[in-house]
């Protein structure tokens, strides 16, 4: 009767084991790091470098615009 | 101020698409895994430059009605950003496939049909390269143009989806739309889509005019 027990609770093991091989991988670990908003934060810091040029670009035009 | 109340919402779109495109949730899927992020960042380079194409075919049709040089500065300017599109889009393309995929080129049906047309539009660049004066640079380019466009909706949105493709929504694979693009990825998806547009359009109405201020200058540009 111990022994199947045991072995039933084996398998269960097993079992659950797979189920989480099965699960596909996220950056569930580097979240709970909390690192991913360091890439979050120079993804955003490119991304504002990018929009201020924009905007520089933009006011030197208008200013070429006006001076015709 | 007032006019470049859409210049604000694609800065606003676009911050939202790259700080909830990396921290809301999505769905975990086998192979594409936090990939799918991917979603937010290469398919709107796409959509931006069928639109951009979109918009200077428009131009090149209203310069061989009108002939104003105007036109044909807008339908240059539209093509070339959306030509630098379509190289990120490209670029960006490859990059996933490396790691989904397994190599950057699988000679994927959708892949070479937009390489195809990619050499299309490059072609435009340099048949405008090659021609001195400019009322006929401005018509044959604008003739091209009407072609290179007729020929972009069959190779991108036709020939694709009648063979197997690695890409979703093409042969027997079912698309983003069936069920990876659930509602949670929608709500950054669409605009996403929108804001890297109104970038693209951006950046090209800021190339219309300084070729603008050229043309009036010294009558070329």
């Amino acid at each position: 009767m111990k022994k199947v027990s045991i072995s039933i609770i084996l398998l269960l093991l097993s079992l659950s084991a797979m189920a989480q091989e099965n699960a596909p991988e996220m950056a569930d670990k580097f979240r709970a790091d909390g690192k991913i908003y360091v890439v979050v934060l120079v993804l955003a810091t490119i991304f504002a470098g990018i929009i201020a040029y924009l905007i520089r670009l933009e006011r030197k035009i208008s200013k070429l615009e006006k001076e015709d | 101020m007032r006019s470049n109340w859409w210049k604000i919402l694609c800065v606003v779109l676009l911050a939202y698409a790259i700080i909830g495109g990396l921290l809301l949730p999505v769905p975990a899927r086998h192979i594409l895994n936090e990939t799918i992020r991917n979603l937010y960042f290469h398919v709107p380079m796409w959509f931006g430059m069928m639109l951009l194409f979109g918009i200077s075919f428009y131009h090149s049709l209203m310069y061989l009605r009108k002939q104003d040089m105007n036109y044909d500065i807008k339908a240059v300017a539209f093509l070339k950003i959306g030509v630098l599109f379509s190289c990120l889009g490209m670029l960006t393309g490859m990059e996933w496939a490396k790691y989904t995929w397994g190599e950057p080129w699988s000679n994927d049906p959708k892949q070479l049909a937009t390489a195809i047309c990619m050499l299309s539009y490059f072609a435009y660049l340099i048949l405008r390269g090659g021609i001195k004066d400019e009322e006929k640079r401005a018509k044959i380019s604008a003739v091209y143009n009407v072609f290179a466009f007729a020929m972009m909706i069959p190779l991108l949105f036709v020939l694709p989806r009648l063979v197997d493709s690695l890409h979703p929504g093409n042969g027997g694979n079912p698309g983003f739309n069936s069920y990876d693009l659930d509602s949670r990825m929608r709500l950054v998806f669409y605009p996403a889509v929108i804001g890297w547009f109104l970038l693209g359009y951006w950046i090209s109405t800021l190339h219309v005019r300084i070729n603008q201020i050229n043309h009036k200058r010294d009558n070329t540009f």
